[in-house]
């Protein structure tokens, strides 16, 4: 057993309202800048919908993930060899058309216009070109609230194995959002793709980072990321990718999409797991199992074997603390009402999802629809999204732990509702999935009231361990302007070095031991 | 006449490659963000198949062919049994197989650069001067092929054995640019070209030559990185 902890993030899609504030906070953060413009570490997507890229999911147009080769894990695009034989040009990556041709508009018209008849509109301008744009044709969420015709909407790979022409009908549509940033997996393809190596997963928290240093731009891990969160700066050349918003988090912060959340639907939290049991598990035979698998992989923060291990593991024990309180922890393995995002890719995601409950109030008022015994909460069959449509995204197609999932959002609802409404505790609709009075409440409160400090439990990073001296750290937050702290630098150099952001002192204090004893 | 010749094959030679290998240690000691491929495949993916693996291949093949072929020992085509009109055949042939590679998937990058709009706006002048520099040391090159073949089909080798002999002179450390008073102007052309890339090697995205990932095939497939130094 090697203990290592991960940074996790669970997204309650059953109260995303898609407004998107999280896609525009991190994009005015982190990739407001030439080159990025294309760029969405975060988006939200309407699904059924072909996403963004279009149809990112179809891993047999991408290639993306991995694949079990005889029992071994193999990238599904090809290994070593394969990748250096596609270096010059790799038949699997997204061309820019595929996320959308970035676009701004010529406000500037609509001062400097002459006097017209006729209103000056702002047209829309290419971002890369500066030229102007006949039509915008496609654009990060063109898909909004179902937008477009059906048949090409139903290209959505999560229709696979459902008869979806009578979800074309207007009066059986359903329509979920779609949250996603990167997964910082716990198998990362886009690290084992990288050529130079450059891409990696920090030991201490599980980010995973791209070192804009190193990286020479041979673009295999775009595509070989099969959520396609992996982007290519056209301007800097090298590949860019959300970095878990790492300053904020190392400050006990979370991350800007998950502070920004209107709806409070994301969670941050730490995870403990087995290192050991990565590429074990990742190989599971079959496709349905990963999931199983996945929880297979973590480890019980409460357990005195695990907590020892994980000190000569050199964990921290405010982490192996935070770790207990950990919010993904309840929602992941004690309720079993989160889920990672197709397991079949075989990453080992580390962003999951509580699937949506999707009720038809107005049916429900007419008791057209079957309701559990209150009269008002509809069972999970009477939903509108079908369940193999959830499970299809979020098992790999497994309907039983997402109908699990789903009586147990029903039933928590079903006891409050009984609680704070009829005034009388239902305990049999918790007997039925299994769920205890401590857990209910406990469910209740994380979901519905989802208090900032129950969302999120993220213990600072131990700066002070790794730093030798803290003054040359000083006003720098971690960041640095490029060209620095490059692991392809090498000591030896004919030049003067950089040096450090801040003064240091002519004549250093003596130590406070130093100074006992004399 | 005399003096360039001096200068530009006794001196030039080492005036580049002294810029080669110095400025790429300078950018690659302080400007690691500045060092890669600087591919534009993202913004336009069309005929890039083609016209990247053949000018890459091509290129490839044209730079090692030039190594052993002009620095390879004299003995070494002895032992194997390669007469000096042998070896000048084989340069022509396999000079003009992976030239032509070479050059149509140069053509079509070029094209691509110049009036595709979007890897047009992406492109800095420096990325279409070089690419346009290779293109016409490649064409030069490719000319002296007709003027070798007229030479080998009087039986000559002369000529060959000449620029090998220059070749080497100039990697001995003791040049001698007289050698290339003898050859046609066209080779001077081809070599003064070719020299210049060296030149511009590090200033240029060519830097990405040096980063060929060999390392890839043998490192395990996941990295971690730990910032604790203890």
């Amino acid at each position: 057993m090697k203990v290592r902890a991960q940074f996790a993030l669970v997204f309650n899609m059953d109260k995303c309202i898609g407004c998107h504030t999280c896609s525009v906070t991190c994009k005015n953060v982190w990739t407001n800048r030439r080159g990025a413009e294309y760029m969405w570490w975060n988006n939200v997507e309407s699904k059924p919908g072909i996403g963004y890229p279009k149809q990112w999911e179809d891993q047999n147009k991408w290639r993306g993930g991995w694949t079990v080769h005889n029992g071994r894990l193999e990238l599904r695009a090809g290994g070593r060899a394969s990748k250096l034989i596609n270096i010059f040009s790799n038949p699997d990556l997204p061309e820019i058309d595929d996320y959308y041709d970035p676009f701004t508009y010529n406000y500037a018209h609509l001062q400097n216009a002459k006097l017209l008849e006729a209103t000056p509109t702002a047209r829309p301008l290419s971002q890369i070109t500066g030229e102007q744009i006949e039509k915008i044709k496609w654009g990060p969420n063109w898909e909004d609230h179902l937008a477009g015709e059906f048949e090409s909407r139903s290209r959505d790979a999560n229709f696979s194995a459902i008869e979806k022409q009578i979800y074309a009908q207007f009066e059986n549509t359903f329509q979920l959002y779609l949250p996603r940033i990167c997964n910082h997996c716990l198998n990362p393809a886009c690290v084992a793709a990288c050529p130079s190596g450059s891409i990696y997963k920090r030991e201490e928290d599980g980010i995973v980072l791209v070192d804009q240093d190193k990286c020479r731009g041979w673009r295999m891990c775009i595509s070989a990321c099969p959520y396609k969160k992996v982007f290519y700066n056209w301007e800097s050349g090298k590949a860019e990718k959300c970095i878990g918003c790492y300053p904020r988090v190392e400050s006990g912060m979370p991350t800007v999409c998950s502070e920004s959340c209107v709806g409070r639907i994301r969670y941050n939290g730490i995870m403990l797991y087995d290192a050991d049991r990565i590429a074990e598990y990742a190989a599971t035979p079959n496709d349905m199992d990963v999931y199983q698998a996945h929880l297979k992989i973590f480890l019980d923060p409460n357990d005195p074997a695990v907590i020892e291990q994980a000190r000569k593991d050199g964990i921290p024990d405010d982490w192996i603390d935070a770790a207990r309180r950990s919010p993904i922890w309840k929602m992941v393995m004690e309720w079993r009402i989160a889920f990672p995002m197709h397991p079949e890719f075989r990453t080992l995601p580390m962003v999951w999802y509580v699937p949506p409950l999707s009720p038809v109030q107005s049916q429900i008022d007419q008791k057209a629809l079957p309701t559990e015994a209150d009269g008002v909460i509809p069972k999970y069959e009477a939903l509108r999204t079908p369940t193999r449509f959830l499970a299809n995204l979020l098992t790999a197609g497994d309907e039983k732990p997402v109908r699990e999932a789903l009586n147990k959002l029903i039933a928590m609802r079903s006891y409050q509702r009984g609680k704070h409404v009829e005034g009388h505790q239902d305990m049999a609709v918790l007997d039925k999935v299994g769920l205890t009075q401590a857990q209910a409440e406990a469910m209740y409160r994380l979901l519905a009231i989802a208090n900032y400090e129950d969302r999120f439990v993220i213990p600072t990073s131990h700066a002070e361990i790794p730093l030798e001296d803290a003054y040359g750290f000083q006003g720098q937050n971690g960041f640095t302007f490029g060209n620095d702290d490059a692991v392809g630098i090498s000591p030896v150099t004919l030049f003067p070095r950089r040096r450090k952001e801040t003064v240091e002192p002519k004549e250093w204090a003596p130590l406070a031991d130093e100074v006992i004893t004399k | 006449m005399d003096y360039w010749v001096k200068f530009i094959f006794g001196v030039y030679p080492y005036l580049a490659g002294t810029v080669f290998l110095i400025a790429c240690w300078i950018r690659f000691d302080a400007e690691q963000y500045t060092w890669k491929s600087d591919s534009s495949q993202l913004l336009s993916r069309k005929y890039m198949r083609v016209a990247s693996n053949f000018f890459h291949i091509g290129i490839i093949g044209i730079f090692l062919g030039h190594f052993i072929g002009l620095l390879g020992p004299h003995a070494l085509w002895q032992a194997l049994g390669i007469s000096d009109l042998g070896h000048q055949y084989l340069a022509m042939y396999a000079g003009a197989a992976f030239g032509i590679l070479c050059l149509i998937g140069g053509t079509m990058l070029w094209m691509r650069r110049m009036f595709n709009p979007r890897v047009r706006a992406a492109s800095r002048w420096m990325d279409i001067a070089l690419l346009s520099w290779i293109l016409i040391t490649l064409l030069a090159g490719l000319s002296t092929i007709f003027v070798s073949a007229g030479h080998a089909a009087k039986g000559d080798a002369e000529v060959m054995l000449a620029l090998s002999a220059w070749a080497k002179s100039i990697v001995a450390f003791s040049p001698e640019p007289e050698l290339m008073l003898k050859v046609d102007p066209i080779y001077r052309l081809h070599v003064f070209l070719g020299m210049s890339l060296f030149l511009f090697f590090p200033f240029t995205r060519l830097v990405h030559i040096w980063s060929v990932p060999i390392g890839y095939l043998f490192r395990a497939y996941q990295i971690m990185r730990a910032r604790r130094t203890a």
